[in-house]
């Protein structure tokens, strides 16, 4: 409830003190976070390093005062105060930024959803509105030198970048001491993640609050803190602080000069290294002598989009295609690598050119050596016919699963095709999953989600591949695998299409890049000029 | 669907209306409409939203588009009440089992008309009504729960977003094999896998969009609006249009003599 701040507008930066902190969230036998000793004073920038399982987005929420009460069977342990008080007691002294852009946005309206935390304070109405355009002068939503965004502008209408962006403005609306973000760039392409990142410094450079970020990706965040925190899991409920959850604090450089090694292994982004991965071999690498090339996939004036024709009374009007005249040709034990800025149609030509989504205009056409009998347009084949020829991995792997155990999981392509379950041993192997047969899929971590995504469609050997932002939020570790894999893949004659932003990534599977450039127009056109 | 529901464009008089006020009015409509059925009280009732229709920034052309398959599902009530209805009053056309009567006939119409004059106010209310504004209204005047009502209108702007997702689903589990082709019993399996995922993800988003909420301190006992939900003196035009319209029904049905409540048997 509203403290008697309510209606001030200075900013109190506010000081963190955890002491033998520990959290067992309930229905689970061990802590996600145990015996933690850290304390930040105030006004200081803390990037949170650790491996998953670290309880790093249990301590934010926390902080953010989210995480439930204790009792109904979650455990809390020692203490965790910011400015000596309990983070619950204090509603809108931190404020905190989450992953996803589209949970981040309340109200449909952008001028609305930044006065929501301010109003759930109780500021007063005009108090409210001078913070509102102050918060969107701050974070750049609102730039007075030409296309600016209205207050009644749509929020659905922002792109991932700009709704992280209004998330900020509304945490800055409620004039927190404490800032928190939880990977508030794992979702974005390379210019949001730099578009969210400098928000930040500046309203930190003007507020003077505290920052508690993280964050896999170092180098992004290194230049803006002043303190590296890395954590370790904890070791088990019932013994009492026999691991410390702090691994290492310290300064930036120090802290990455003394546990890069460490922090490798863990998988996280450490400036100024690319893991090792396996090289293109064989003569399908590069740009081979064309005789020897197999065309297997063609676009010719291609035109897409993701809405269906709709009805307007008697009437059916085509949806306007976000890309037309699209030309491509994907060859057996090539990569075709797709790139080009969000909204640009990357994602949507990739399901075209998959056969999951209807062309709009123009055609996709499958030639003989990979239709085999079943006709050329792959979004007319049935389902099964399609997996044993273009197999797609989305973005979200859970939007994929269909079953509830990781071992059905990778026989269900082989068990509805009738063979190939020979196949799926090696890919566990392969692929480190052995170990997880029984789990449920939706219970695993990030990296070993994507690698059972990736595993699953190639358990139906499909001759293409169609990857969609593989690498998108994947620690090191991850990423070198799915590389090194797809690199085998390629050489052994299958040919992966990816949509991806990641140059490293693209520059190990070589191939051609195809870069798509938004058509400027509705909703593209305001995120141009907005930008 | 989204589209249909937002209003930049529209600067309709009615726009500028408290939604609360255009609220009771819709309902003062639909209330004696839903009362009797006949078609001089539904055609009177149609004949004075059809008049509201300029002031709400509506087209004959937007109310097709927006519209389309509530007019046709009164005009197939209309019809299949014509020609199942037991006849009355001079036989119109006689073909096999369809006969079509004068009583069956001015029921069927009747019917139908009662069917548009009910639905109409609801697209007249909802387009030229912003939800925020509606929820405003709901909260500051008429006092509802402010937790229900802004959290129903958050939920509300993730049925958007779920409406993607469910095409995301199916694209995705075609690319696992899972097709929407088959025997009826294993499309209505596919049917229910994908809505299952759906469900998983809504709970996901739903529980993040919680915490974000929350974390943004939302859910106290008190909290002030930033969007005051003031009447004017259009909201006084707008409840004596409604109640007009529903009093101008009642009175043209009792003139005509032709009212007669719901629950009363025909012919009483």
């Amino acid at each position: 409830m509203p403290g008697p701040e309510a209606g001030a507008t200075e900013v109190r930066p506010a000081a963190i003190s955890a002491q033998g902190w520990g959290w067992r969230h309930s229905g689970r036998a061990s802590q996600a976070i145990h015996a933690l000793d850290l304390n930040i004073r105030p006004g200081e920038r803390v990037l949170l390093l650790g491996p998953s399982g670290a309880g790093k987005s249990t301590l934010l929420h926390a902080l953010a005062g989210v995480l439930g009460e204790e009792g109904d069977d979650a455990d809390e342990t020692g203490s965790l105060l910011v400015d000596g008080i309990s983070p619950r007691a204090q509603r809108g002294r931190a404020g905190l930024m989450q992953q996803d852009p589209e949970t981040q946005v309340v109200l449909s309206r952008l001028g609305d959803d930044v006065a929501f935390g301010a109003e759930n304070l109780c500021v007063p109405r005009d108090e409210i509105w001078k913070r509102v355009h102050e918060a969107l002068d701050d974070v750049g939503l609102r730039s007075t030198a030409g296309g600016g965004l209205a207050l009644d502008h749509p929020t659905s209408a922002l792109s991932g970048g700009q709704k992280q962006r209004l998330a900020l403005a509304g945490i800055l609306a409620m004039r927190p001491g404490l800032i928190l973000l939880d990977e508030p760039t794992a979702n974005l392409d390379p210019a949001g993640v730099l578009e969210v990142r400098d928000a930040v410094g500046r309203c930190l450079d003007k507020t003077g609050a505290t920052l508690v970020v993280v964050e896999h990706r170092v180098s992004v965040w290194k230049d803006l803190v002043d303190r590296i925190v890395v954590l370790q899991p904890g070791s088990s409920s019932s013994t009492g602080g026999s691991t410390p959850a702090v691994l290492l604090d310290g300064d930036p450089d120090t802290v990455l000069a003394q546990a890069r090694d460490m922090l490798i292994r863990a998988g996280v982004w450490v400036p100024g290294y690319v893991p090792a991965t396996r090289p293109r071999s064989g003569p399908a690498g590069g740009s081979g002598p064309a005789r020897r090339r197999e065309l297997l996939l063609a676009t010719h004036d291609l035109a897409v989009s993701r809405d269906r024709p709709r009805r307007r009374g008697f009437k059916t009007i085509p949806p306007v295609p976000v890309q037309a005249g699209l030309d491509a040709e994907v060859f057996a034990g090539q990569a075709l690598t797709i790139t080009g800025p969000n909204g640009a149609g990357k994602s949507t030509f990739a399901l075209t050119l998959a056969g999951l989504l209807a062309p709009v205009s123009g055609t996709v056409t499958a030639a003989v050596g990979l239709s085999d009998g079943a006709g050329d347009d792959p979004f007319k084949w049935k389902a099964q016919q399609l997996i044993s020829r273009i197999g797609t991995v989305f973005q979200e792997p859970e939007h994929q699963f269909v079953t509830g155990r990781v071992l059905d999981e990778l026989m269900f392509g082989p068990k509805h095709l009738g063979h190939g379950e020979d196949r799926v041993d090696e890919l566990l192997e392969r692929l480190r999953l052995g170990h997880l047969v029984e789990a449920n899929p939706y219970t695993l971590s990030g990296g070993e989600k994507r690698r059972l995504s990736v595993a699953t469609v190639l358990a139906a050997h499909p001759r293409v591949l169609v990857l969609d932002e593989p690498t998108f939020g994947q620690d090191a570790n991850t990423w070198a695998e799915l590389a090194s894999f797809l690199s085998e893949l390629l050489d052994a004659g299958t040919s992966v299409v990816s949509v991806t932003h990641d140059r490293e990534f693209s520059s190990v599977l070589g191939g051609t890049e195809m870069r798509l450039e938004p058509a400027l127009q509705g909703r593209d056109r305001l995120e141009a000029g907005a930008a | 669907m989204r589209e249909a529901l937002t209003l930049r464009a529209n600067n309709a008089l009615l726009t500028r209306a408290n939604p609360l006020a255009k609220f009771v009015s819709v309902f003062l409509i639909t209330l004696v409409l839903a009362l009797s059925i006949d078609l001089v009280s539904a055609s009177t009732a149609l004949l004075g939203e059809l008049a509201l229709f300029p002031l709400a920034g509506l087209t004959v052309r937007l109310l097709w588009q927006r519209g389309w398959p509530l007019i046709i599902a009164a005009a197939l009530g209309g019809w299949s009440t014509t020609i199942l209805s037991a006849s009355s009053g001079r036989v119109l056309l006689d073909v096999g089992i369809w006969s079509i009567s004068e009583g069956s006939l001015q029921l069927g119409v009747g019917f139908m008309l009662r069917g548009l004059a009910i639905a109409l106010p609801a697209l007249l209310l909802m387009s030229c009504t912003d939800p925020t504004d509606l929820a405003d209204a709901l909260a500051q005047k008429a006092k509802l729960p402010h937790r229900f009502v802004l959290g129903t209108l958050a939920a509300l702007r993730l049925v958007g977003l779920m409406a993607e997702e469910w095409q995301t689903i199916g694209m995705a589990r075609r690319a696992r094999g899972v097709g929407s082709q088959g025997t009826p019993r294993q499309r209505s399996k596919a049917m229910l896998g994908q809505s299952f995922g759906l469900l998983v993800q809504a709970i996901r988003r739903a529980s993040r969009l919680a915490v974000t909420m929350e974390a943004r301190g939302f859910g106290g006992g008190r909290r002030t609006w930033a969007r005051e939900s003031t009447y004017s003196r259009l909201d006084v035009w707008v409840l004596a249009g409604g109640l007009l319209i529903a009093a101008a029904a009642v009175l043209a049905a009792q003139w005509a003599g032709t009212w007669h409540f719901v629950w009363l048997k025909q012919g009483n």
